[in-house]
């Protein structure tokens, strides 16, 4: 039972970081991006890659780096060249699979078997116990996400948030949508390699089919998160994001142990949750519509008699 | 301060849609000048203003600030000095960002050294709170609420305070009352002559009402079919009435003067 609960709660802390990197593109900035896929496993990739070849702690910055780049093609795509947003996403997406194929020296996954990863170094420490994963997980997501939250209140941070908000009034300020746009989907993109980068190194392997829905999980997660905790300031956002991600884990683990739900249906359980989710303010509108024009027939009815 | 030399812009080039907005216009605006500008329906009084901003470039002519050309420097640019307010109350601050979040932004994007990393200090919350003091509506209890919830007089003054809180070269107003309710629109109005007033900032504000037209500022101007077809001040403004303005258009430009929004305000009495 134990081992379930530590198990959903490192899960859930370095899945954290896509519902993060989710809040960031979909949230501040209202950019579906669908970079997110491929650009979970390009972190993988590049994190495994390089723990095998000796360098755990480098892994994690090259594998940001190279999520921000891949965030920054698609930001050059839909800023300068003028390409739809959700389709910039896609294209960099499906360019993203040659480039981990690549990255994963043209094989469709990488394993590390003796060799040292974030995890095992710090197992060796004696650090935490047999909490020591954990310990981790957690570190680094709580080190992003009081990063994220430090960056949103900074100049370039509030030009971000202004520039999701309304456009008409960057336009008249100083801001530079162009750059804005790009940096926030650099930051996003790297929040989201990161996430791959540990997990990768979790799991000690990449797989290239790893970050297949990857995308509508994170989204699972914030709505989730968003309920529970709610979205008045970017604290709380940022919060709901990492809370989202625990309790989408826990109920996973749930689901898994007690088969209310066969595992094979979770990602079609998932997709439904979010679109439900997602259109609920749609749904309420037209539920609303229909009783009043219920309503009116009725009174109507009755005037004819 | 603000040259505009033989502007010209045509919209829609070549088709049927054809608009010559601005006619080889020139204007000088002398630091510390501050000019309503008053004009017919589609004089191209929005278009003058969008132009100095860079909106969109101009087809002829140069413009220049301080003596700088910035016939081509981009929009984002010149707003770095450029002080902007719309009609539409909605358009100046991000609704879902609250009050002191939308002042820290314009406060660090104006400020003189500050970097993309700069964030603002508790002395700068200070300010903030001393200078929404100042627009009397309460808000200076209410700076973590989100903007979404002011009402749009609120909004305007806050859009107001943002653009001016450190001080553009320029500040443009296009009818930035025309949208409130009257009792607002007066509140709105006499802020920003005040904040005009203390700063000197040079200032051009489009309006549709005669009476303020001559009342604000040092001089007003009068546009029609893209020209300025009157520019008065000093002696010659402070004697002239509304009567006198109308009859001058109508000798300049040949015509009546044909702003049913002019004329509504004028009816009402204003």
């Amino acid at each position: 039972m134990l081992y379930v609960i530590q198990t959903a709660l490192e899960l859930g802390f370095m899945y954290a970081l896509v519902a993060m990197a989710l809040f960031l593109s979909y949230r501040v900035l209202d950019i579906a991006d669908l970079t997110t896929d491929s650009g979970f496993v390009l972190g993988a990739a590049v994190s495994v890659t390089a723990a095998a070849a000796g360098h755990p702690f480098l892994a994690i910055p090259a594998a940001m780096a190279a999520g921000a780049g891949a965030g920054y093609v698609t930001a050059f795509l839909q800023t300068r060249l003028g390409v739809p947003s959700i389709l910039a996403g896609i294209v960099t997406n499906t360019g993203l699979y040659t480039v981990n194929l690549m990255v994963m020296g043209w094989s469709s996954n990488v394993s590390l078997l003796k060799q040292e990863t974030l995890f095992t170094m710090l197992r060796d420490t004696g650090i935490g116990g047999s909490w020591y994963k954990l310990i981790l997980a957690a570190g680094i997501t709580i080190l992003a996400a009081v990063f994220l939250v430090w960056f949103l209140g900074t100049r370039l941070g509030l030009s971000i948030r202004a520039t999701g908000d309304n456009r008409e009034m960057v336009s008249a300020s100083s801001i530079n949508p162009v750059f804005t746009i790009s940096v926030g989907l650099c930051v996003s993109n790297a929040l989201t390699a990161l996430s791959g980068a540990v997990v990768g190194q979790y799991q000690k392997s990449a797989d290239i089919n790893s970050g297949t829905g990857i995308v509508v999980i994170g989204l699972a997660c914030l709505i989730i998160g968003e309920t529970v905790i709610g979205r008045r300031s970017v604290g709380r956002n940022v919060a709901a994001a990492v809370a989202g991600s625990i309790v989408y884990r826990f109920l996973y683990a749930v689901i898994l142990k007690t088969a209310v739900v066969p595992i094979e249906c979770l990602k079609l359980v998932t997709a439904i949750v979010v679109a439900l989710a997602i259109a609920s303010p749609a749904l309420k509108e037209w539920g609303a519509l229909e009783k009043r024009k219920i309503g009116s027939m009725q009174k109507g009815g009755r005037q004819n008699c | 301060m603000l040259r505009l030399e033989h502007i010209s812009k045509t919209f829609h080039p070549g088709t049927v849609n054809e608009k010559r907005a601005i006619r080889d216009l020139s204007l000088h605006l002398k630091p510390g000048d501050f000019a309503t500008v008053i004009g017919s329906n589609g004089a191209g009084k929005s278009t003058m203003l969008n132009a100095i901003s860079g909106n969109f470039y101009v087809d002829e002519g140069s413009i220049y600030l301080n003596g700088k050309n910035i016939t081509f420097t981009r929009e984002y640019r010149r707003s770095r000095v450029l002080g902007r307010l719309f009609q539409d109350p909605l358009k100046g601050t991000a609704p879902h960002m609250t009050i002191e979040e939308n002042l820290a932004l314009s406060f660090l994007r104006a400020s003189e050294g500050s970097v993309p990393f700069s964030r603002i200090s508790r002395k700068d919350k200070e300010f903030f709170r001393e200078q929404l003091a100042l627009l009397d509506m309460g808000l200076e209890d209410r700076m973590r609420q989100p903007v979404g919830l002011l009402s749009g007089g609120q909004r305007q003054a806050l859009t107001l305070l943002m653009a001016t809180m450190v001080p553009p070269q320029v500040l443009l107003l296009d009818e930035h009352t025309a949208a409130l309710d009257p009792g607002t629109a007066d509140k709105v109005l006499e802020l920003t002559r005040k904040i005009i007033e203390k700063n000197h900032t040079t200032c051009l504000m489009v309006t549709h009402n005669m009476h303020q037209a001559l009342e604000l500022g040092n001089r007003t101007l009068m546009m029609d079919d893209g020209r300025i077809v009157l520019d008065i001040e000093g002696e010659e403004r402070k004697k002239m009435t509304v009567a006198g303005l109308l009859d001058k258009f109508r000798t300049r430009a040949g015509k009546e003067l044909d702003n049913d929004r002019i004329l509504l305000s004028m009816e009402q009495g204003e």
